[in-house]
């Protein structure tokens, strides 16, 4: 399989990548990896994608982008990238099935993905009470009481939006201080269902068939206490999907890769990157449809002039 | 595809012959509404090996109570009666049909 531009990821960055690559005439493939459609399929409403005047449901925004890609003509394949060797002419891309993908240019659009605590019953416990998508699983708590871990503003929106369902929500925080934004604390600060324990930290989250408790550290005097909970929810971050390429490509201290400022050029010419895996202040859906716009003119580019 | 209810889930679940896939879903769910034509395309290619069911939990709200469902989509393997193994979140269809066939494994 050889190909002029390959596109790694499904999300709204590798679909808009996908539609302006194939509309260029090159010969495009796009790998979605195990979550076709990206983040935004965890979602219900987006409000901010603009055109969409009503709003537009997350799986649907994302139905539509894969759907006009391929319209122009571009290969879409369920598989997972598990390799690759960028450096090499052809660039080469192994496959979750075997085969091995030879592409002219790379685009990686991997986005990123939710940060679990891993700890003790987190793992046994998730879809069983542990969860990272409290518009997913919210309903499911009617009348209970449920955690959410984290400080910044996606702890809040989860927070707010929980307050729907459960009777209670307390917000743990390992710090005094928060990340989220003023409007954001304020909003949870002053909702009469949710409760602050700050300088606190799950140790373990208990229960057999689903949660019961949460085992929380007290930060300050390093005791520890098994508290009553029916749901855990985090919210403490994201990492960007980066490790395949890591020991080609320069990146930060967190994982995300580094482009040129203003281009969404690597340190290896014609491997380009954008969306999610690059941005770690913006993290919006339409920054990524916008990154990856660049990356595939910029690839264009520079199939056609090799610059 | 057949749609389960709280009247008929146990008699249903207990004759089925083949295994039986069951999709906990809510029609509010993203991540749902992309298993629907995911499921309806498998089931053809599997019919020697799984059948398939769904239960609406907005309807039948006891049923993910009584199997502690608290995400979904989520999928139960039933075999005699009994639940054989599980797992939440969408997956494209050939990730789907693997995690069926590796419960279905033991
Ligand atoms: C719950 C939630 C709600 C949100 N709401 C909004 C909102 O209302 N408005 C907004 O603008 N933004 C919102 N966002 C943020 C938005 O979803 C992201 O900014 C956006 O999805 C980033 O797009 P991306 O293309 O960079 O990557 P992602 O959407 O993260 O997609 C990454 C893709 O890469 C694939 N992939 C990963 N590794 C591999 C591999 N090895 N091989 C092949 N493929 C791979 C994945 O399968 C996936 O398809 C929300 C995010 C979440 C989690």
């Amino acid at each position: 399989m050889s190909y002029q531009v390959g596109i790694i990821g499904a999300g709204p960055s590798g679909y808009t990548a996908a539609i302006y690559a194939s509309r260029a005439n090159l010969n495009t493939v796009l790998f979605t990896g195990l979550e076709p459609g990206g983040q935004l399929m965890l979602t219900s409403d987006v409000e901010n994608w603009p055109g969409e005047e009503h709003g537009i449901l997350g799986p649907e925004l994302m139905a539509k982008l894969r759907t006009q890609a391929g319209r122009f003509g571009a290969e879409i394949k369920e598989l997972s990238v598990t390799a690759v060797d960028l450096i090499s002419h052809p660039k080469k891309l192994t496959l979750s099935n075997g085969t091995v993908a030879e592409c002219e240019s790379v685009i990686i659009a991997t986005g990123a993905s939710a940060k679990w605590l891993d700890v003790h019953g987190e793992a046994k416990l998730r879809g069983r009470g542990v969860s990272a998508c409290a518009t997913c699983d919210g309903f499911f708590f009617k009348g209970k009481n449920v955690a959410v871990v984290g400080g910044g503003d996606s702890a809040m929106e989860e927070a707010n939006f929980l307050t729907k369902f459960a009777s209670s929500v307390t917000v743990i925080h390992r710090s005094a201080e928060f990340k989220a934004s003023k409007i954001m604390l304020t909003r949870a600060q002053n909702n009469p269902k949710i409760s602050f324990k700050m300088n606190a930290k799950v140790v373990e989250v208990l229960g057999e068939d689903r949660v019961t408790g949460l085992k929380i550290e007290n930060l300050i005097d390093q005791t520890s206490a098994d508290l009553p909970f029916d749901g855990l929810f985090v919210a403490i971050g994201h990492f960007p999907n980066s490790a395949i390429f890591a020991n080609q490509l320069t990146v930060d201290r967190k994982g995300y890769i580094t482009v040129l400022t203003g281009t969404t050029q690597t340190n290896i010419p014609g491997v380009f990157a954008a969306g999610d895996v690059v941005d770690h202040l913006y993290r919006q859906a339409v920054t990524a449809a916008g990154t990856g716009c660049i990356a595939a003119l910029e690839a264009e580019r520079w199939i056609s002039h090799g610059a | 595809m057949k749609e389960l209810s709280t009247t008929d889930f146990d008699s249903v679940i207990s004759q089925s012959e083949l295994p039986m896939v069951v999709d906990f879903w809510a029609p509010w769910c993203g991540p749902c509404k992309v298993m629907a034509p995911i499921l309806e395309s498998i089931a053809p290619d599997n019919q020697q090996l799984f059948t398939v069911g769904k239960v609406n939990v907005d309807d039948h709200g006891d049923l993910a109570m009584r199997f502690n469902v608290l995400s979904i989509p989520t999928f139960i393997v039933f075999k005699g009666g009994s639940e054989i193994g599980r797992f939440a979140g969408a997956a494209p269809a050939a990730v789907f049909v693997e995690k069926v066939k590796g419960i279905l494994r033991g």
